[in-house]
């Protein structure tokens, strides 16, 4: 670890300006990313700034149709909250329990791991990810690998989650990782299906021929007909981009039929 | 068995207080006054030709106490790293052994290898020091795959083809008279997949110079302390062996990773006596991927000639054996006298030929790792066999039941150079199929196909020569050392028993099996008994654990002197009780004069021994000895393990459904210390069929050099393992035991992909049979 001047501000008005009289700083939330890739030498920030004392940022709340996330809630609780049931599961099977009890959704988030799981139900359920500056659309806020819609210095403050009428997450996790090769969330709300893929792009991204076709018969094998286009998915020791292509597909099927 | 806690008796293991409680001492707990740190600077690149090493911008960084690099050891006369076995070419030529010093000079050629060591007041320092040390490099092509590596670029100015050996072993005219009459042949293209270490505790050292004495004490990780000093005396030139103490204490597992004699602790010890101050290095887990040496690596062409009814008439074996970028210290002897002597397996197949080129590559350094060659002998045999019972449309079972080395062909020489004492295969097999229910595969096959599920069953009846080794057979075949063990035991005062042994214990648990012998032949209780192991300053010059011969071996040096204690024991208590001596028994702890009712406890004897009234002038005082065990032969651990899987064909998971595992390793000491080495066994050998793949991409950087990347076998990719045994006991050694440690990971891993070829009806599935793999030859067949 290189040197750096720690921080633990009790406001996010605090966190920000610290963050703008830095050199090179950091937020720092569960640091299930940042801490390791500093042990390593990976990262040289010349100021990390602690979140944890401010006020606010974490907790688990239901309003009428959304249910909202903040963002230094653990995935722990997230996994013990009756809010949403997909969402609890998708966040119970985030890497180790060791993980789950540190790891926060802002801090997933904002890291936009292009294998995370968090990501999967960002553009699956419709979500809002609000920040210290204004309301981004779940939709735009993955722009590509590790990186998203947040200005240098932004916040998130917490996520807003559209309730679906039901939904269901299919992982297939990376055999020494645990992050997913292939994540796939499959969420009803009203007439409209929404299928939510992480781990297969460079971020999370919605899959509109799948949509359609579930639009159209919600069933498994109403997406048989769908092929994918697999040129800008990832390839890597685990997976080529054509069986992550193949795996999107099988995890679909397997999320709606725990729907139907 | 009249002693608690003796021989056979599942008693807990003494080690595990400490272990589980954090109380365990390893290497890097043991700190030292005014101790400094050391951190390596590596290569980047695969191959590369040093140009200049700038080590002003290291030296400028506040703390750093000195930077080191190869030209400096060189200057100071410090050796290069050797490899301990000489293995001869098919034309009689020697093999090559390239130059290795510790940290590179001239050229680097792996990534991860050291060229400089950078010492600091604190390990940030050092650290810092590493990082601002400014090297040139020129890069150069880098030689990675073993296909083509004897057309590649050449490595080392040594090595023409980058080409260490061209070796045969077998009868090449006779096997291929037995193919040229044979009515059926069967063969197989197979790749035994490179594997990396990762021992729980990664390599560290602890190097001290005591100016006064002239002497060096060095701590460390290693699973044979005193081959350790024996290098770094005879071949490193750092001082006299008698100047030199290698310490290991408590080490967290090792599966041969740490018998190797490494740059690291080398430079490290050296350093120690350089700057006088003692000098810690402990291994990043990132640098245990790159420096560590890995595993297995092979590419082999395997034929078997047989008659049409199942016969084996031949074996011919072509294999490619990647020795990495140097030889490591018993590199050569892992793919031929670890390898080809073990092709005969459990069968009578009359002509073996096999020839090893093994070439170097810009990779990490490959060496023995647990099984060392014989889980790749029995990956090529049973892989083999499977694919000839399934191309005859013979049972699996049946195919081997009708080559089987029977019981009464023991002692049974086969055709490549080794005897085997005794065994019986169709016992462990039987016995396996049992466990299996393999008569009732067919319905649970059913079952799994009306769930739209694949269901495979696979055999493996591996054989591995263990107790390594016969000094006379080694020293034969090219061994720098001979391979005996040394046992000493030390009764005390009170009849307490200190037993000091060459056998290093690093995960094996011989504080406990030791003292159950110990306990059971003296007949005194096991918490009286405590075993000392992994100093060179306690023991006699010894060769440490690998290759199961803690037991066969180290076991039988304590025996040895075991009974020179009772022998003394007999003397002292014939002067006691006025007796002749051969009127003298010792039974259970007592020493009794024949048609008397006189005795005395073992704890009054040793209490005379030590307090020697009236003792005759031939009479030493005194209850200590030691022996010596040459062990006449290999020992022979045998076995049936039978996978079963079903695979999901939609994303090719394979699961296991179950597996049973029936060895033979002749007599046990402690039945729950080895079922536990037999799962930790199983669970590599799955590991490697499954999960484990060391990866270098085209240009020579490892893939897989991390645990994201590198998958480590977890409790929910095993299934429950079904484990049992069979006996029949070695013929040559005092305990009857053959040996352990390696049989799990050494018939498993056949035994898996046997089980998915069977589900998918392919051939051949490649290591690891990853879900893409798996998936990927399903469609193939599927069209």
């Amino acid at each position: 670890m290189y040197a750096f001047d720690y921080h633990r501000p009790t406001s996010l008005a605090a966190a920000a300006e610290l963050m703008t009289n830095a050199e090179d700083g950091v937020y720092l939330a569960g640091g299930m990313t940042l801490i390791p890739t500093l042990k390593q030498r990976l990262a040289a920030p010349s100021d990390v700034i602690d979140l944890a004392s401010v006020d606010g940022l974490s907790g688990i709340v239901r309003n009428d149709d959304t249910v909202t996330v903040g963002a230094l809630t653990r995935h722990a609780d997230v996994a013990n909250s009756d809010a949403i049931p997909a969402l609890a599961e998708l966040a119970g099977n985030i890497g180790d329990a060791h993980v789950r009890n540190r790891g926060t959704i802002g801090g997933s988030v904002a890291n936009a791991d292009p294998a995370a799981d968090y990501p999967a139900a960002i553009v699956a359920l419709d979500a809002t990810v609000r920040t210290n500056q204004r309301a981004i659309a779940g939709g735009d806020f993955f722009t590509g690998l590790f990186e998203t819609a947040l200005a240098e210095g932004e916040i998130v403050e917490a996520v807003d989650f559209r309730v679906p009428d039901s939904a269901a997450y299919e992982k297939f996790p990376n055999p020494a990782s645990r992050y997913a090769v292939v994540g796939v969330m499959v969420a009803r709300c009203n007439d409209a299906v929404c299928v939510g893929v992480t781990g297969a792009g460079a971020s999370a991204f919605r899959v509109s021929a799948l949509e359609e076709a579930l639009s159209a018969d919600f069933s498994p094998n109403a997406i048989d007909g769908v092929t994918l286009d697999d040129a800008d998915f990832n390839t890597d020791l685990h997976a080529s981009a054509e069986y992550r292509a193949h795996l999107v597909g099988v995890l679909t099927k397997r999320a709606v039929a725990r729907l139907v | 068995m009249a002693t608690e806690n003796g021989i056979g008796a599942s008693a807990k293991r003494k080690e595990d207080a400490r272990f589980i409680t954090g109380a365990g001492r390893y290497t890097d707990d043991i700190n030292a006054n005014g101790q400094s740190y050391a951190v390596f600077a590596r290569s980047p690149h695969p191959r590369a030709r040093i140009l200049d090493i700038d080590r002003s911008s290291a030296d400028a960084i506040a703390g750093v106490v000195a930077v080191f690099t190869g030209a400096d050891l060189q200057a100071h006369g410090i050796g290069d790293l050797p490899c301990g076995w000489l293995v001869k070419s098919k034309d009689g030529s020697d093999m090559v052994q390239p130059p290795h010093p510790p940290l590179a000079i001239e050229h680097v050629n792996y990534v991860g290898e050291p060229y400089a060591i950078v010492i600091g007041e604190t390990l940030e320092a050092a650290r810092n020091g590493a990082e601002a040390l400014q090297t040139d490099f020129e890069e150069l092509p880098a030689v990675v795959d073993l296909a083509s590596a004897d057309t590649a670029d050449q490595i080392h100015e040594a090595a023409p083809n980058n080409q260490c050996y061209d070796w045969e072993l077998g009868d090449k005219a006779a096997t291929d008279q037995a193919f040229e009459k044979a009515a059926r042949t069967v063969s197989l293209d197979i790749v035994n997949n490179r594997l990396i270490p990762n021992a729980i505790e990664p390599r560290a050292a602890l190097g001290e110079y005591d100016a006064a004495a002239g002497t060096y004490t060095l701590h460390t990780t290693s699973q044979n302390p005193h081959l350790e000093r024996l290098v770094l005396a005879a071949f490193v030139n750092l001082a006299p062996e008698a100047k030199l103490r290698v310490i290991s204490p408590d080490v967290g597992g090792g599966f041969g990773s740490k018998i190797f004699v490494y740059a690291e602790e080398t430079a490290v010890i050296w350093a120690a006596g350089r700057l006088r101050r003692p000098v810690k290095w402990r291994a990043e887990r990132s640098e245990s991927f790159l420096a560590d040496a890995h595993g297995r690596d092979h590419v082999t062409h395997a034929e078997l000639a047989l008659a049409e009814d199942g016969e084996f008439l031949g074996l011919r074996v072509k294999t490619r054996a990647n020795m990495g970028a140097y030889l490591s210290t018993f590199a050569s002897s892992v793919p031929t006298y670890l390898y080809g002597t073990l092709l005969a397996g459990q069968y009578k197949t009359p002509a073996i030929y096999v020839e090893v080129l093994s070439l170097f590559t810009n990779t990490s350094p490959v060496d023995a790792y647990r099984g060392a060659g014989r889980p790749e002998a029995t990956y090529v045999v049973e892989r083999l066999v499977e694919t000839a019972a399934r191309e005859l449309n013979m049972d699996a079972a049946d195919i081997r039941r009708r080559n089987f080395i029977q019981p009464g062909d023991f002692p049974y020489e086969t055709p490549v150079a080794l005897t085997y004492d005794i065994g019986d295969y169709e016992a462990s097999l039987d016995k396996a199929l049992a466990h299996a229910d393999y008569a009732g595969f067919g319905t649970r096959k059913a079952a799994s196909e009306e769930q739209g599920k694949k269901r495979g069953i696979g055999l493996s009846c591996y054989i591995e020569a263990c107790g390594l080794a016969p000094s006379q057979v080694a020293l034969s075949l090219g061994a720098g050392v001979g391979l005996f063990e040394v046992g000493e035991v030390r009764v005390d005062v009170t009849g307490s028993v200190t037993v000091v042994t060459g056998s290093h214990s690093h995960g094996q648990s011989h504080e406990t099996t030791f003292a159950q012998i110990i306990a059971d032949k003296l007949g005194i209780p096991f918490e009286n008994v405590t075993v000392l192991h992994g100093d060179t300053g306690r023991s006699d010059y010894a060769l440490g654990t690998y290759g199961s011969r803690s037991l066969a071996v180290g076991g039988s040096a304590i025996v040895k002197a075991t009974d020179k204690i009772i022998a003394k024991g007999k003397k002292i208590a014939a002067h006691m009780l006025e007796a002749s001596e051969d009127q003298v028994t010792f039974d259970e702890g007592s020493f009794k004069v024949a048609d008397s009712n006189q005795s005395l406890t073992f704890g009054e004897v040793a209490f005379s021994a030590y307090v020697p009234a009236n003792y005759p002038p031939d009479l030493e005082p005194g209850l200590s000895e030691k022996a010596f065990y040459d062990p006449p032969n290999f020992t022979y651990p045998a076995g049936a393990h039978i996978c079963e899987v079903e695979i999901d064909p939609e994303t090719g998971v394979v699961h296991i459904e179950q597996f049973v595992a029936v060895d033979d390793f002749g007599h046990i000491v402690n039945p729950m210390i080895v079922e536990g080495q037999v799962h930790g066994g199983l669970a590599q050998g799955i590991g490697q069929a499954l999960l484990e793949h060391g990866v270098y991409d085209e240009t020579g950087q490892l893939l897989s050099g991390s645990y994201m990347d590198y998958t480590m076998p977890r409790a929910d990719d095993l299934p429950s393992f079904a484990v049992d045994t069979t006996t029949t006991p070695c013929t040559h050694n005092p305990l009857g035991v053959k040996g352990c440690g390696e049989a799990g990971a050494i018939g498993s891993t056949p035994a898996v992909i046997n089980a998915i070829t069977d589900a998918l009806g392919v051939k051949e599935v490649s290591m690891p049979a990853t879900p893409e793999t798996v998936w990927r030859a399903l469609r193939a067949v599927q069209g």
